[in-house]
């Protein structure tokens, strides 16, 4: 006798229809309680701490001072400028792992002007001249590799990659030259009395430019990739590329045109780092949120004002979590696991919005 | 007379979404039989058949195959009870052999004796009257050949019951018969089989019995020697439908495309069109006969600008305005600032033609998105124009600003058709515009193009049904092995004529064409 199996009990299908924007708004929710209830679980069960007070601590740590509150507000920005860079090379299905090197270079352009201009230019053209400087330097660095693809079809995500390292280096290379004091194997804070090449306080606040300039960059991000013919181009060379060509584009010239516009943006994160908060170059000016704002580009199907909400909660996150650690004394690990346990979650509800899940109904129909 | 039945499906339902493919069909499979599964296109035939081989679960509804209730989880579930389906796109690993291939994804826990493979392959083969080389790498097949690794890969599973997905569509009306050959020895073996097809004369040839679908409903089955094919057509489509396509004579023929001496290499070096010449003129349809890949795709893509063309070549457009424009070397951006009025109608819809996750506005906008000095893009007209389209084609779309990819293929076929014929273009290129289409929407699709046709356009029809060719072209030219191997006229040509150009190059086919 051949063997027969019962109906399986669970079953996943594709959704007939696209949910309307407040379901699958409901179902992230669900998903970001569902996550906070998990945490809470795992903290009281290992860690045997009450995990309201731990999320207390973990908003404290975020927002509990204007400071803070500000430091996160700057990080903030900083990962959704990268996000905002990376969005037209990923809508393009250009694997830009690069945004490190980019950020880097634009951060050398900054750094650079910082060190040899200092006060031969009044900050009101120093400024402008760092940021047209920096977006162009993470330009060229997103260019050459955009270049060898429209030419001779390299892979583009080794090659960008590698263009990280060599930025490194090259980071490396102006952090000798620059060595201040010598000895200190770092540049340490550039004019710390002229402040030239810093961002003015506005408002009376620190970081008011850095939020200025990458609000502006989200507004005019999303107007290029949805209502310009660039942008047009870019999403359909992203579809497929026989379309675009059949559609009389010249595939090379809108990789090369975008890769330029997307490290032009991750150059001038770097001129946020440089300028406009830590006033240093380091090798870890980029810190990995190149990497990390590839998560905000693609989770936020590259619009830039959902991406605002994706990059706080990953500074919040962040943030919340050096300061559990430091206030209940837990390693790093406890807080890397709550982090990641948001993350898979939130990652996780973009499945059931996309699929539904059906159980086996009781009732079997007799023959 | 009561046969066991093979397989018994009852009261089975699937649906997708809103969609309701299959609406409480019930179909009993005999061995020994052949079943034709007829019925238009989006009638649910293949889902229907997909549920027997593993790839989908019904909603609802039982399926017994010899007597004993089942529930098909997988593939691997169909095999075990001995059902193997060859389906339409197939699955088979280009770099390994037809062996390799056959044992491929079996699971058996020793070693893989390929001697022992072959010596079965070949039982198998000469049983049935096939002929499968073992040790021949799939890329090296042609059509034909993969088709039957296919059916030998399921026989060598045991498949009793045997289901094949339009198995004709890619195959030459010659290559057709001898897998009716094979079809008839394994139905005298005792096997019972299935075929889904939407070609009536095949029905008329193979089966011993036809059931039909219509929109996801079971209309009824048939045995075919008490069926007609008028009287398959009316079950199909639910009203009598002509048969006939309309063919105006040809008015006011002009020059429009000469064609002279087209060689394309493909990226491999291997050439795709050895030598092409012919002339297409304004006010009539050119058919493009041929076996698929015989060159039919390259040869529209190279008048686009989309191949690269050997030197030598020439391929010039004459405009309704008399200038003579050069295209051979010629970007398609360059050719689109000429404005020469080039429509083509791609086979790869969505790899070429349309950007399957953008809506009906950005895919109208796809050949006009450049217009205007603007850097903005201007979705006001588009807008218009898709509205227009969707109402005068009738496509059926819960809106404008749905993906594409979300409307059936019918209705795809509208907008993209619809689009290209927007720009009163000149030279209007479409290949397999009716693919996968329901009658209808092929009607309507040929009404279209002699629409194009009496405005004065010259239009291109590269098909693979000869008997819409014969019925729809003013003249076909038959394509071999990249090679033109003749220009017949279609109100006088015969399909054996037509099938035979297309097999056999030269005088073999010239002195039948004769005969004829």
């Amino acid at each position: 006798m051949r063997k027969t199996h019962k109906e399986p009990f669970i079953r996943i299908s594709k959704r007939g229809e696209i949910l309307p924007p407040w379901k699958a708004w409901g179902i992230r929710g669900i998903a970001l309680v569902g996550s906070l209830v998990l945490c809470a679980i795992i903290i009281y069960s290992i860690v045997e701490l009450n995990p309201l007070k731990v999320y207390g601590a973990m908003f404290n740590g975020a927002f509990g001072t204007n400071k803070r509150g500000w430091v996160t507000i700057r990080d903030t920005m900083m990962l959704l400028c990268i996000g905002i860079g990376l969005a037209p090379a990923f809508k393009m299905r250009f694997w830009n792992i690069g945004a490190e090197g980019q950020i880097l270079m634009g951060g050398i352009a900054s750094a650079a002007c910082m060190v040899y201009l200092d006060s031969a230019l009044p900050n009101l053209a120093l400024l402008p001249l760092m940021f047209i400087l920096s977006a162009l330097a993470g330009g060229i660095w997103g260019f050459i590799p955009a270049w060898f693809k429209a030419k001779w079809n390299t892979n583009e995500t080794l090659f960008t990659l590698m263009m990280n390292y060599i930025a490194i280096q090259v980071t490396s290379y102006f952090v000798a030259l620059w060595e201040n004091p010598p000895g200190s194997n770092s540049v340490g804070v550039i004019n710390p009395q002229t402040k030239a090449g810093w961002f003015p306080e506005i408002f009376g606040e620190m970081y008011t430019l850095n939020v200025i300039i990458v609000l502006a960059l989200a507004v005019a991000m999303f107007v290029y990739l949805n209502y310009s013919k660039q942008g047009y181009e870019i999403a359909v060379v992203g579809e497929s590329e026989n379309t675009a060509r059949y559609a009389a584009m010249s595939v090379p010239k809108v990789i090369m045109r975008t890769m330029l516009v997307s490290g032009a943006v991750c150059g001038i994160a770097g001129f946020l780092a440089v300028s406009g908060a830590s006033h240093t170059i380091s090798i870890s000016t980029a810190g990995g949120r190149g990497f990390t704002a590839i998560i905000v580009a693609w989770l936020a199907k590259f619009n830039p004002f959902v991406m605002i909400l994706i990059s706080a909660l990953l500074v919040f996150l962040d943030r919340g979590a050096i300061e559990i650690a430091s206030q209940y004394n837990l390693n790093d690990y406890v807080s890397s696991m709550l982090t990641g346990i948001i993350l898979f979650f939130i990652l996780g509800s973009e499945f059931f919005i996309n699929y539904q899940v059906k159980f086996r109904s009781n009732k079997e129909v007799q023959a | 007379m009561e046969t066991q039945r093979a397989i018994r499906m009852v009261d089975i339902t699937k649906t997708f979404g809103q969609v309701v493919a299959n609406d409480r069909i019930s179909l009993d499979i005999y061995p020994g039989e052949i079943l034709s599964l007829l019925g238009e296109n989006g009638s649910g035939k293949t889902t229907l058949m997909n549920m027997l081989s593993g790839i989908y679960l019904p909603d609802s509804g039982q399926i017994y195959v010899n007597g004993n209730k089942v529930n098909i989880r997988s593939p691997k579930d169909a095999y075990a009870l001995g059902i193997g389906m060859i389906h339409q796109h197939f699955k088979l690993v280009d770099v390994l052999t037809a062996a390799e291939n056959i044992v491929l994804g079996l699971n058996e826990h020793r070693l893989i004796d390929l001697h022992n493979v072959r010596q079965r392959v070949k039982e198998i083969c000469d049983r049935y009257g096939f002929a499968v080389d073992p040790d021949k790498k799939v890329y090296d097949m042609s059509v034909s050949e993969k088709q039957t690794l296919e059916i030998v890969k399921v026989l060598y599973r045991g498949a009793d019951i045997l289901i094949l997905d339009e198995p004709t569509a890619v195959l030459t009306p010659q290559e057709t018969d001898k897998l009716f050959v094979v079809m008839r020895n394994m139905k005298a073996d005792g096997k019972a089989i299935v075929i889904i097809t939407h070609k009536l004369h095949e029905v008329m040839e193979i089966s011993d019995r036809v059931a039909v679908l219509r929109r996801g409903k079971y209309i009824g089955d048939i045995a075919t020697k008490d069926t007609n094919p008028q009287q398959l057509t009316d079950m199909m489509v639910g009203r009598a439908v002509s048969l006939n396509i309309d063919r105006p004579e040809p008015q006011n023929k002009q020059e429009r495309l000469v064609v002279q001496g087209l060689t394309v290499l493909d990226a491999e070096g291997v050439k795709r069109l050895s030598n092409v010449s012919f002339t297409a003129y304004g006010g009539e349809i050119l058919g493009i006969a041929g076996i698929t890949g015989s060159g039919q795709r390259e040869l529209l893509e190279a008048v686009a600008g989309l191949q690269a063309i050997q030197p030598g070549s020439s391929i010039c457009l004459h405009t309704a305005d008399g200038k003579e424009t050069e295209l051979v070397g010629k970007s398609p951006l360059e050719i689109y600032k000429l404005g020469v009025g080039l429509a083509f109608v791609p086979e790869d819809r969505f790899g070429m033609g349309l950007v399957g996750s953008m809506d009906l506005v950005d895919n109208v906008m796809l050949r006009s998105y450049k217009s205007g000095k603007s850097m903005f893009t201007d979705r006001k007209t588009p807008k218009a124009l898709a509205q227009k389209i969707v109402d005068e084609l009738d496509v059926v779309t819960p809106g404008l600003n749905i993906p594409i990819r979300r409307l059936s293929g019918g209705n795809v076929q509208k907008m993209l058709v619809g689009r290209e014929i927007a720009g009163s273009p000149s030279l209007l290129m479409t290949a397999y515009a009716v693919r996968g289409l329901d009658i209808n929407t092929s009607y309507t699709i040929y009404h279209l193009l002699n629409e194009q046709k009496a405005k004065g356009a010259a239009v291109i029809y590269v098909g693979e049904d000869l008997d819409v060719l014969l019925e729809l072209c003013d003249r076909i030219l038959v394509l071999c092995a990249g090679q033109v191997s003749g220009i017949v006229e279609g109100r006088k040509a015969k399909k054996e004529e037509v099938g035979l150009m297309m097999t056999h190059l030269g005088k073999e086919a010239q002195a039948y064409a004769q005969d004829a």
